[in-house]
């Protein structure tokens, strides 16, 4: 086909008939088949949130079993083994099936519509992910509920998880697991860190892309040089235990200590490959219920990209109890005190913000205020047992189970609910019930400081975590039953909100742009067409849908009948080329389960990985080879 | 959408599928190399972390490896870096005749590169399971290996692509021209594998 008699969106084309041709050209077959060829990054990052919210449901439902056991001294609702089993199951659910895959499920629905694209780089990479990471999350709980589920805590440390002492399959599920959902992580960050860099709307340089898009960058990165480590850690884990190396085997010159090292070289940074993104959320939040362009933004940039440097740097503060050489305690609480200087700068920043707007409290912005006050006394606590002879004396207590409860669910599960609430309108059409979200907000407000504030108490009292009773007469009867009744209130809460969701699907008409925000996404309707946008908006500040109110600036010339993106330079986001898009197919969802099949099977026999991965060739040249119909190629050779 | 369209730029007229930083596949196929290349620097930390566990290197009484399939690994994926460079200029001139005789030539070598494998996992002298040091080694080598037999494989596909008539269009050129990047990447991080099993457990015997 040539190029120059395709149809293409412009002044001649536009509105109801462009919107049609778009349509047909971005619409995917019905059925089954149609919903597993899906490659609409919409589509696919609602999958992923829905699937994690799933995984936290479970594995919320495993924490109240905890509580309940927890609730009197020497109570027997649980045996030893069980609670094993449910503190691993919940911990590595949390993180692995629910933390992660829930931002980048996020990142993945919203980021290019934040950047005024029709869909990611590589949507069937994106497809893919999605089946990998859903596959990893069955295989996990299906292990779980066929009694060989993980039991030796979410880090799965050696020498207890290997080969000596690791009897049975748990310790190979925990780490296929890992496998499972860091292929599906890193596959995403190779697709998002693409999009941000090249995908973005003409005009939108590097200084005016939308904080959220920053922090999907910075976390992107640090996913690619993070998770790696614990992929590789898993492999000589699973060598170690299925074809005898020794990497972990003192005995034979191997050291569990490198097992610590690289889980915690990609565990700490994981902390912030979670928060960061939720930090974007909270800057796209906070610019738009103060009705003010955010304060400090290259600081807050600077912060993001600082942050993510830094969270490299602080792994070994998590094995401060292992012993080490006085010059790496010194260093290592110097870095981890630092790292809290980059986050406090993004926190003075947004204050700075509201300070200066006109603030409207609604309930997206409730929960960034919770945030405020939750995630500092997290910063603090985490301040505390940065110093080496107060994380001595509180390791492994009940002390960390608050801090790290602190940070993750102030820090990420507050500002992600408040996102949940911000963006719903845009994902649905319909705007949540604000008297429930209201309710759900205080409940789970007041319900987390319940549960979590007397956890600094029963660990300073020396209760540690991971054992499942404790003994009367200690003084850990208040504080238990308090962070038991706190748990419940904030599992009714949960479903309060869940409830929200629901019903929030017959509730008010949204609109374009419910909230009066200022970044792309907005500008599309609600829910977004197929195609995003039907003509490329073209950017001229941080604010695009503050500076003109009754018209969008566009770029038109891309094709209407085959599937197109525009690619922009690096920095300052000219225009570059067009590229094709992919069309929706069947075989990355073939891929992913051949994949599966292998990673299943590998636990069972080293051998696995010679037959599987002939299957799993066969489905990706599948993918690969080009079909009819594609998007159409302009011939080099006439 | 409710915004009314204000047309800036006519973008019809620019270049689709263009080359190096202009296309997709480039960035995707950077950002695989980071991942990889991150592993490899992982596992090459392991290696340090457990050397520095030894008081010699090999452990005694432990042979280095034997230097000859190695260091004929090296020489050869070295110069397959000649037919690999004028593979990537014969896709940057977009000439498909080059392209599917040089291509061709680069998954020769990789046949060689993959026999001469073989042998040099027969001469390490340990096995996997002898001790952490044969260990790393094994896993140096056998990381390595799958990039060699993925990046075979995937050379062969697309070999076998351009000698059909989709080798016209310039995206498979885009392609050709990523493989041969990615060839790149595959004997580079050869080189300090090379480093770390044959000559470090020689120089701190």
């Amino acid at each position: 086909m040539s190029s120059t008699k395709a149809l293409r969106d412009g002044p001649k084309l536009t509105g109801p008939k462009l919107q049609s041709a778009l349509d047909a050209t971005w619409s995917r077959p019905r059925g089954l088949i149609g919903w597993l060829s899906s490659v609409d990054h919409k589509e696919i990052g609602a999958r992923y949130i829905v699937t994690a919210l799933i995984f936290l449901a479970l594995a919320g439902a495993m924490a109240l079993h905890m509580r309940l056991q927890l609730m009197f001294p020497g109570n027997r609702l649980m045996t030893p083994e069980l609670y094993d089993t449910s503190f691993t199951m919940h911990g590595t659910t949390m993180m692995f099936l629910f933390a992660v895959p829930v931002m980048q499920g996020v990142q993945i629905y919203l980021t290019p519509l934040m950047v005024g694209t029709r869909n990611m780089a590589f949507p069937r990479l994106t497809a893919f992910s999605y089946f990998v990471y859903l596959s990893g999350g069955l295989f996990l709980w299906t292990c779980h509920f066929l009694g060989f589920g993980p039991d030796n805590g979410w880090f799965n440390y050696v020498p207890l998880s290997g080969p000596q002492y690791g009897i049975g399959k748990h310790s190979d599920v925990w780490a296929q697991t890992v496998s499972f959902t860091e292929v599906a992580a890193l596959a995403v960050a190779v697709t998002l860190t693409t999009t941000v860099l090249k995908q973005r709307a003409p005009g939108m340089t590097l200084a005016r892309m939308p904080l959220f898009a920053w922090a999907t960058l910075v976390t992107s990165l640090m996913v690619i040089f993070s998770m790696p480590a614990v992929e590789l850690d898993s492999i000589l884990l699973l060598s170690d235990r299925l074809v005898g190396t020794q990497f972990f085997n003192p005995a034979e010159h191997g050291d569990p200590l490198l097992w610590q090292h690289m889980f915690w070289f990609f565990g700490h940074p994981e902390v912030y490959i979670i928060f960061l993104p939720a930090t974007g959320f909270i800057s796209e939040i906070v610019a738009t219920f103060s009705r003010r362009s955010l304060f400090g933004y290259p600081i807050v940039v600077l912060a993001l990209v600082s942050t993510g440097i830094l969270a490299f740097g602080l792994w070994v503060h998590h094995m401060f109890a292992t012993g080490l050489p006085r010059v790496g305690y010194s260093f290592y609480t110097a870095a981890s005190i630092a790292v809290s200087i980059p986050t406090g700068l993004q926190i003075f920043c947004w204050i700075a913000t509201i300070w200066q707007g006109r603030p409207r409290f609604e309930v997206p912005f409730l929960y960034i205020i919770a945030f405020f006050f939750t995630f500092v006394i997290g910063g603090l606590s985490g301040v505390i047992i940065a110093a080496v002879p107060l994380d001595l004396q509180l390791h492994d207590t009940y002390f960390i189970v608050a801090h790290l409860h602190y940070v993750l669910i102030g820090g990420s599960v507050f500002p992600l609910l408040g996102a949940i609430t911000y963006w719903y309108p845009k994902l649905t059409g319909r705007m949540m019930s604000p008297v429930l979200g209201k309710i759900s907000f205080w409940m789970i407000f007041l319900g987390f400081q319940l549960a979590f504030f007397p956890m600094h108490i029963s660990g300073m009292l020396g209760m540690p975590r991971r054992v499942y009773t404790y003994p009367a007469g200690m003084g850990l009867e208040l504080p238990n039953m308090l962070s038991t009744i706190g748990a419940f209130v904030v599992g009714m809460s949960v479903l309060l909100f869940v409830l929200n969701l629901i019903i929030s699907f017959g509730g008010k008409e949204a609109g374009d742009n419910p909230w009066d925000a200022s970044s792309l996404e907005w500008a599309t309707s609600s829910p977004p067409p197929g195609y995003n946008f039907a003509h490329i908006p073209a950017v001229e500040s941080r604010t695009p849908l503050w500076d003109n109110r009754d018209t969008l600036p566009v770029v038109y010339g891309l094709k209407a009948e085959e599937r197109e993106l525009l690619m922009t330079s690096l920095i300052s986001a000219a225009s570059e080329t067009r590229e094709p898009s992919a069309m929706p197919s069947i075989w990355p969802f073939v891929s992913a389960a051949a994949l599966a099949v292998l990673f299943v099977c590998s636990v069972f026999s080293p051998w696995a990985v010679a037959f599987g991965v002939v299957p799993l060739a066969v489905a990706l040249i599948a993918w690969f080879w080009p079909k009819k119909p594609e998007p159409s190629e302009e011939a080099a050779i006439a | 959408m409710t915004l009314a369209p204000a047309f800036t730029e006519d973008v019809s007229k620019l270049e689709s599928d263009g080359f190096g930083t202009l296309s997709l596949t480039w960035w995707g196929v950077i950002g695989f190399m980071l991942i990889e290349a991150t592993g490899f620097a992982l596992l090459f930390g392991a290696y340090f972390f457990l050397m520095s566990h030894e008081q010699t290197w090999a452990p005694q009484p432990w042979h280095p490896p034997d230097l000859l399939a190695g260091t004929l690994f090296t020489i050869v994926i070295l110069l397959s870096e000649i037919p690999n460079t004028l593979a990537k200029k014969a896709a940057l001139r977009l000439d498909l005749k080059a392209e599917r005789r040089l291509m061709a030539w680069v998954l020769g070598f990789g046949v060689v590169l993959l026999v001469i494998r073989g042998f040099e996992f027969n001469s390490l002298n340990i096995f996997w399971y002898d001790n952490a040091y044969g260990s790393v080694l094994w896993a140096i080598l056998l990381m390595h290996t799958t990039h060699l037999a993925t990046d075979f494989g995937d050379t062969l596909v697309l070999w076998l692509l351009i000698k059909t008539p989709h080798g016209e269009q310039k995206r498979r050129f885009v392609d050709a021209d990523e493989n041969a990047l990615y060839w790149r990447f595959v004997w580079g991080s050869w080189l300090p594998c090379y480093l770390l099993i044959y000559w470090l457990p020689r120089l701190f015997q």
